[in-house]
């Protein structure tokens, strides 16, 4: 691929990049083996191994260590080598613009809505895929929005002609949005307009909660059956789920909204992970000993109440490690799109996560909660060779220096949009 | 026993007189029935005024005066006497801020989530341009009295109220009435008798103005506006609202403020006018008393008070803020916080959920220390000085209206009954049975010959003694009495009731015993009982928390103070020509940076062990809107003469958030609404400091303006009608605005010209504050930001201002900037932009994170903005970007968020920079400033440590305790009021406190859960 790219820099000489990014391609499969030496190697399970070698044959590891072998070799010394970061929750792919509504296919209508499958909407085209691979970010979680159940999530790989490629694990979690139990001020302002009475929204949502679970109830009592005279396809959809093959994503934030996630557990036996989970320190302990993994969306973000610690979005991370909670770190920002998630994983550390810690939560911790840990999310043997060689420190604006990145083994393209409009500029500004 | 003699008297006297008048147009429908409305009240102890009691005094009241007062009065023939033995007689209460007999127009209320937009003015006829300017309402001309709402005054003490349409921005003139029930031509003691001005529009859903600042531009402007009215102008014609406005100038001013930062406000606008306000209060003015007497205003202040929190849940608590519970603790202390500052004051009754809170309320304020003297002033006789009409009302002087109010005690004491209220001579009942006070001695005989000794007590409990005593119940409501006792216990228990009516001296009744035998008894007084005196407990106030400055959770106590320091053995980022210097020593003195270099030595300094650590100067945020309390005034296209400087906000914890960040310096934009916006306001993080103190002083102005996809309002759903709705239009706004500046500007050098040149006739121009701001642009007196994107408007915004012959000063945002950036250049502009922002709507497709670094390259002047609460945290680390993105060096890097903003913002002779000599403004930082891994651990602003890790985990444990104290006296609080405490409107559940967060509208970075958007509540505002 990295020829390729080089050619392709030739061909167009002075006119460097003017075509669009539309001749950025997905990289072919992997022909021959790759050797990548003589680098740090964080293997995203809390090991370092100095001066290593990893050699990646048919689009997987094969080999982490001191071994060498036969076929393209590619010197990483003085580099850092990290397993390709994964995003938990998005919707790339799903929302190009945020402000363009004839661009956002993430949200649909309805309340219930557990066959919406994400994976085939996502659009494997959108303008900012390309722009999370230089940083380092591999694989995405794509999960529908809106209603009570949104549907499925899948997971996929960012280099991809289509869906059907980008495809790394389908259906891979149901998604419940916990209504909020927060109460929230009337909109209305001014004298002259009669003060709205505030609903009871904990009334309401344990209603609306109580509802889900009805759901459940008789999706079970449906799966039971062998055979149906009509196919209800919402509750075919939510077969895996009561096998564990599929995992329940609850988005919720405060304690109470969390302590009631609890009985998805106690109840129906799911594998849960709360998404969001702003609030998730305080109960730390009983998210243990429940076995309910987490998905911190975004680190960056103001603490909830006027009077917690400025910084308590940065600490919450070191706070679930210490209490051994399974935990993500994510990246949800609209604004940036995504690619900043090696950063906030940064600022955990800042705030008391070990740097391999929060290596771990952007990569393996994130593998497990979305079910692929087997195929990915760390730099071992028998893994689907998902890697990113960065010149320094991944985890720090100033030194993420991405040199190349594997997925299942082929190079691929670390250009983008962004890149070429640098080109074009600085050809234009005579910038060297 | 005298004391019941006037019973019958008062009875019959209870009917409401009529036409006290000798003369009048109404005609009657009925036999005439002319009265003088003589009384005589006596022995009474008459409260003439807070300063003036008499014992065992007298009243004499005629056709609604009070003909005299005093001790040793002579009783006049024709009067009716009302012996007062052990009452007391008060002047009656005065209310400035009512609505009595005023209805408070209701708006259309649209369903708080589409904006609507109204351009002009709805109200009809020869009217003002701006709905919301309602100086044309007269008061007196649409009151009509209310019977109930009267009553309900007057049961609490009001005699008289100073009413007034609730509705608009300027209110007109309200009236000044008696709470009588009598035709409304008698009640109007003064038709037009103050001015009201608020900070609300009311029923006005004309978009402009939209903002707190927008309305304090078109106080500015109407005032103005009226002077300039005066010269009768040809091309107003006649302009009623103007009219109106001019005449109630003369009248006293009132300005519902409602808050501690908006009174101030409001009294600066009257102190750019020549106007002192008297200022209605919103409760929280203790919160910064001392800001609020600098004020010298006179004020209003109400007694609502927070309901108490339960506190039974700690899920809810969580969501609580400190300074909610602080508030609720301190807030009855307000009235008496004003007393201790010798800042006049008056109580109104308004805003309180029911009229019968009033007294407990005020009772509670005296329990936090105001004085009952200064209360009863508060009522009396400072509301009528305030309306100049203390020579007619507001104390028991000869010749004043006869408005008074007769009590079984002292006015302000817990036991103390208000037994009637007389309004212009007219007696209103309020609980006469109270009049007569059935305790005491009596002796009683019945026709089955029972004798007793029957002592009434306290607690409706009645003795019977006879050889034993027994215990019964009895009741008296003025005339009929009830008692009942029990002779024997348990099952052998027998009782007998009673009842009967005081007959004067003697009780006469009837009974029937437990064995069903009826008998006639009498009673008759006998002596009062010897009162069990109350071990008089000298009451000390309240006492409460601290106040935080700011009244917040992470508030200070006291404002923390300039200190000498010395950073010893730091790597110093200067951001200047000396570079990044290593194992070096910084020394701050008298809040300047006193020296950098090796071995400082200063024996005054406090030493910090920079070992390890990395000093630079404070961070500079070129682009914020925390601290305002409204960002946008949306509701015109061009909108020059607000100013954010107007309504800064100190009360924001962002402030705080951001020195923990290391940022010491932020320009506080308006937001992009509109392509030319408001006034910026550059201000220091001097937290805890009030807004003035805030501000950076003598800062080059600036002001904001905008293009694009937010001026042409691309999000509204339902379209557009304010032009522009295109760049073209945008383009043409621009060109339009300094157009009608420069033709201002020419017509007032024509004018000065000619009013220079004796025997001219004065030409009078009408001041424009927007095209003032737009002329100081074009004089190079303020300075521009402008929100921008794309090139095509980055080229064309260049060319108008270069048409007229001034500089774009700074585009922020300007993410295609480096599309331009040779143009720029060449124009002299500066560039303040996103580190890698993109694709979260049309007109940033093409952002770059290279944006940063090819401006710079190209020459520009470039900074990293926030325009985001949170990520202003980081602004070092976004500034960091450039080095992934483009490969900026570390040192360049930073200067993007020191020098290169102090530059744009013209501040870089004092700050952005440790140089000797300049602001001690700096950061002590944990590593590197550009690594993900540093943390700012000290924040220096003018060598004042405003942040710092430790002090901040000092505060936090403070605040554990204080918030533990308050919710274990709220606790209390609850198990105290008993079941009452479970009824409503006794105890609220807690809700979560939201804040409003500012940003540039699009917005899609978080804020945290308990945040919510300022754009769409300003829309509806």
């Amino acid at each position: 691929m990295k020829k390729l790219l080089i050619y392709t820099g030739c061909m167009m000489g002075l006119l460097i990049n003017l075509s669009a990014q539309e001749t950025i391609y997905p990289a072919p499969a992997q022909k021959e083996t790759i050797v990548l030496t003589n680098a740090t190697i964080h293997v995203g399970n809390g090991q370092v191994i100095n001066n290593g070698n990893v050699i990646i044959t048919n689009g997987k590891i094969t080999e982490v260590g001191t071994a060498t072998a036969v076929g393209k070799i590619i010197d990483c010394s003085g580099k850092h080598i990290y397993p390709g970061l994964i995003l938990t929750s998005t919707q790339l792919g799903l929302v190009e613009i945020p402000s363009v509504r004839a661009t956002d296919d993430g949200t649909e209508i309805g309340e219930m809505n557990p066959s919406i499958r994400s994976i085939v909407a996502y659009n494997t085209d959108s303008k900012v895929i390309n722009t999370l691979r230089p940083n380092g970010i591999l694989l995405a979680s794509i999960n529908p929005d809106g209603g009570l159940i949104s549907g499925s999530s899948s997971v996929v790989q960012l280099d991809a002609w289509n869906w059907e490629d980008a495809a790394y694990k389908t259906d891979a979690a149901i998604h419940f949005n916990m209504p909020s139990l927060l109460p929230r001020p009337p909109r209305t302002r001014g004298a002259a307009v009669p003060q709205q009475a505030i609903v009871d929204p904990v009334k309401k949502g344990l209603e609306q909660i109580e509802n889900v679970k009805v759901f459940f109830r008789e999706a079970k009592a449906y799966q039971a059956a062998s055979t149906h005279e009509n196919i209800n396809l919402k509750m075919e959809a939510v077969r895996a789920l009561f096998t564990k093959k599929q995992k329940l994503f609850i988005h919720c934030n405060i304690v109470k909204e969390m302590l009631l996630a609890i009985d998805f557990v106690k109840e129906f036996g799911f594998d849960v992970v709360l998404v969001g989970a702003v609030d998730s320190w305080q109960i730390a302990d009983l998210l243990k000993q429940n076995n309910i993994a987490v998905a911190l969306n975004q680190l960056h973000s103001l603490p909830t109440m006027v009077d917690d610690d400025v910084d308590q979005p940065y600490k919450t991370p070191a706070l679930l490690q210490k209490a051994g909670v399974l935990f993500s770190i994510n990246d949800e920002d609209g604004q940036t799109r995504h690619r900043n998630l090696p950063f906030n994983a940064g600022t955990a550390c800042a705030y008391g996560l070990s740097k391999e810690e929060a290596l771990s939560a952007i990569t393996l911790n994130a593998a497990k909660i979305l079910g692929i840990d087997a195929m990915t999310g760390s730099v071992e043997k028998g893994k689907d060779a998902n890697i990113v060689v960065s010149d320094g420190d991944i985890l720090d604006m100033k030194s993420n220096a991405i040199s190349y990145a594997f997925i299942q083994g082929r190079q691929v393209s670390l250009d983008n949009k962004q890149k070429q409009l640098f080109e074009k500029y600085k050809y234009k500004y005579g910038i060297k | 026993m005298k004391r019941l003699k006037s019973l019958a008297l008062m009875l019959a006297f209870t009917t409401t007189l009529v036409q006290i008048r000798a003369q009048a147009t109404f005609p009657v429908n009925d036999i005439a029935n002319p009265k003088n409305g003589c009384y005589a009240f006596i022995n009474a102890v008459i409260v003439k005024d807070a300063q003036a009691t008499l014992q065992n005094a007298t009243l004499v009241i005629r056709e609604g005066k009070i003909e005299n007062a005093g001790s040793n009065i002579s009783i006049p023939k024709d009067a009716v006497v009302v012996d007062c033995k052990g009452k007391y007689i008060y002047p009656s209460f005065i209310d400035l801020f009512s609505d009595y007999g005023i209805a408070t127009p209701q708006r259309q209320v649209s369903d708080g989530f589409s904006f609507v937009q109204q351009i002009t003015s709805n109200t009809k006829g020869a009217y003002g341009w701006n709905q919301s300017i309602k100086s044309e309402t007269d008061g007196a001309k649409i009151f009509t009295g209310d019977d109930a709402k009267a009553k309900s005054l007057r049961e609490i003490g009001f005699g008289a109220v100073l009413t007034h349409q609730k509705d608009g921005i300027a209110r007109g003139s309200g009236p000044f009435v008696s709470l009588a029930t009598q035709p409304d031509n008698m009640v109007l003691l003064k038709e037009k008798a103050a001015a009201f001005y608020s900070f609300n529009k009311g029923t006005s859903a004309q978009n402009y103005p939209s903002s707190l600042m927008g309305m304090i531009a078109l106080l500015r402007q109407t005032y103005l506006d009226a002077q300039w009215y005066k010269t009768t102008p040809t091309k107003e014609g006649v302009n009623l609202s103007l009219k109106s406005w001019l005449e109630n100038q003369s009248l006293p001013q009132i300005f519902d403020a409602g808050d501690k930062w908006n009174d101030i406000r409001a009294d600066k606008i009257g102190d750019e006018f020549g106007i002192q306000y008297i200022i209605k209060g919103g409760g929280n003015e203790y919160q910064r008393i001392k800001e609020i007497a600098a004020t010298k205003a006179s004020y209003i202040l109400t007694l609502n008070y927070p309901l108490p929190m339960d506190v039974d849940d700690p899920n809810d608590l969580r969501m609580v803020g400190l300074d909610d519970l602080k508030h609720w603790e301190m807030a009855p202390g307000n009235a008496a916080a004003f007393e201790k500052a010798a800042v006049p004051f008056c109580l109104s009754a308004a805003d309180l959920t029911s009229p019968a809170d009033f007294m407990p309320n005020l009772r509670k304020a005296i329990e936090y220390g105001l004085s009952a003297e200064k209360a009863l002033d508060a009522l009396t006789k400072t509301p009528a000085t305030l309306l100049g009409m203390y020579n007619k009302i507001g104390s028991l002087d000869n010749g004043k209206i006869a408005n008074f109010i007769i009590t079984s005690g002292p006015v302000f004491e817990e036991k103390t009954v208000l037994l009637q209220n007389w309004t212009q001579g007219i007696k209103y009942a309020i609980k006469e049975d109270g009049w007569y006070d059935a305790k005491g001695a009596y002796k009683f005989t019945a026709s089955n010959g029972k004798t007793f000794s029957i002592d009434l007590k306290d607690a409706a409990v009645a003795s019977l003694i006879n050889k034993d005593s027994l215990t019964g119940k009895y009741s008296f409501d003025g005339k009929q009495v009830k008692i009942s006792y029990t002779e024997g216990k348990d099952s052998a228990a027998k009782e007998t009731i009673l009842s009967g009516i005081a007959n004067g001296d003697t009780w006469n009744g009837t009974g029937r015993d437990a064995l069903g035998n009826t008998f006639t008894w009498s009673a008759t007084f006998d002596h009062l009982l010897k009162l069990k005196t109350d071990s008089a407990k000298a009451k000390t106030p309240v006492t409460t928390g601290k106040v935080f400055y700011p009244f917040l959770g992470m508030g200070l106590e006291e404002m923390p103070k300039a200190e000498n320091i010395l950073i010893k053995n730091a790597t110093v980022w200067t951001s200047d020509a000396a570079g990044k210097l290593e194992a070096t020593d910084v020394l701050i003195k008298n809040g300047k940076i006193a020296g950098i270099g090796k071995n400082l030595t200063d024996a005054s300094a406090r030493k910090i062990d920079g070992t390890g650590k990395h000093v630079t100067a404070g961070i500079i945020d070129e682009h914020s809107h925390i601290a305002t309390a409204s960002v946008n005034e949306g509701g015109q296209s061009v909108t020059s003469e607000v100013r954010i400087g107007d309504n800064i906000n100190p009360d924001d914890i962002n402030i705080y958030r951001q020195l923990s960040g290391g940022v010491t310096t932020s320009h506080i934009l308006h937001g992009s609404a509109n392509t030319i916006g408001g006034q910026t306001q550059l201000i220091k993080l001097r937290w805890g400091a009030n807004a003035e103190d805030l501000k950076f002083a003598g800062a080059d102005p600036f002001i904001k303006f905008a293009l694009g996809e937010n001026v042409k309002v691309a999000r509204l759903s339902q379209g557009n009608t304010r032009f522009p709705d295109t760049r073209m239009g945008v383009e043409q706004v621009l060109t339009d605005a300094f157009q009608r500046a420069s033709d201002y500007q020419k017509l007032w050098k024509a004018a000065e010209e000619n009013n220079k040149k004796k025997a001219a006739v004065p030409t009078i121009l009408r001041r424009d504050l927007e095209l003032d701001a737009l002329v100081e642009i074009m004089n190079k007196k303020l300075f521009i930001t402008c929100h921008s994107y794309v090139q095509s408007e980055i080229n064309a915004t260049m060319k108008v201002a270069e048409k007229f012959g001034f500089p774009v000063n700074t585009f922020t945002h300007i993410l295609e900037g480096y599309k331009v950036a040779d143009k720029m250049k060449a124009h002299g502009a500066n560039a303040s932009t996103f580190s890698d922002w993109w694709n979260y709507k049309m007109e940033v497709l093409d952002a770059i994170p290279f944006n940063a670094y090819i401006m710079q390259q190209v020459g520009l002047n470039v900074a990293i903005n926030s325009d985001d609460a949170e990520m202003a945290r980081r602004l070092n680390q976004e500034a960091a970007k450039s080095i992934k993105y483009g490969g900026m060096s570390e040192e360049d890097a930073l200067k993007m968020v020191t020098i290169n903003p102090a530059k744009m913002l013209h501040i870089d002779g004092q700050t952005g920079s440790l140089k000797v000599g300049k602001d001690a403004d700096v950061v002590l930082w944990s590593d590197n400033p550009l690594s993900i891994y540093a943390k700012a651990e000290t924040t220096i602003v003018d060598g004042i440590i405003y942040f710092d890790r430790q002090k901040d985990a000092e505060l936090h444990l403070r605040n554990q305790a204080e918030k533990s104290r308050l919710i274990q006296k709220l606790a209390s609080a609850k198990k105290a009021s008993g079941a009452a405490g479970d009824k409503p409107g006794k105890f609220q559940k807690p809700t979560p406190r939201f804040e409003i967060m500012h940003t540039c509208m699009d917005h899609y970075h978080s804020h945290g859960l308990l945040t919510i958007d300022s754009e769409g509540l300003e829309g509806n505002n």
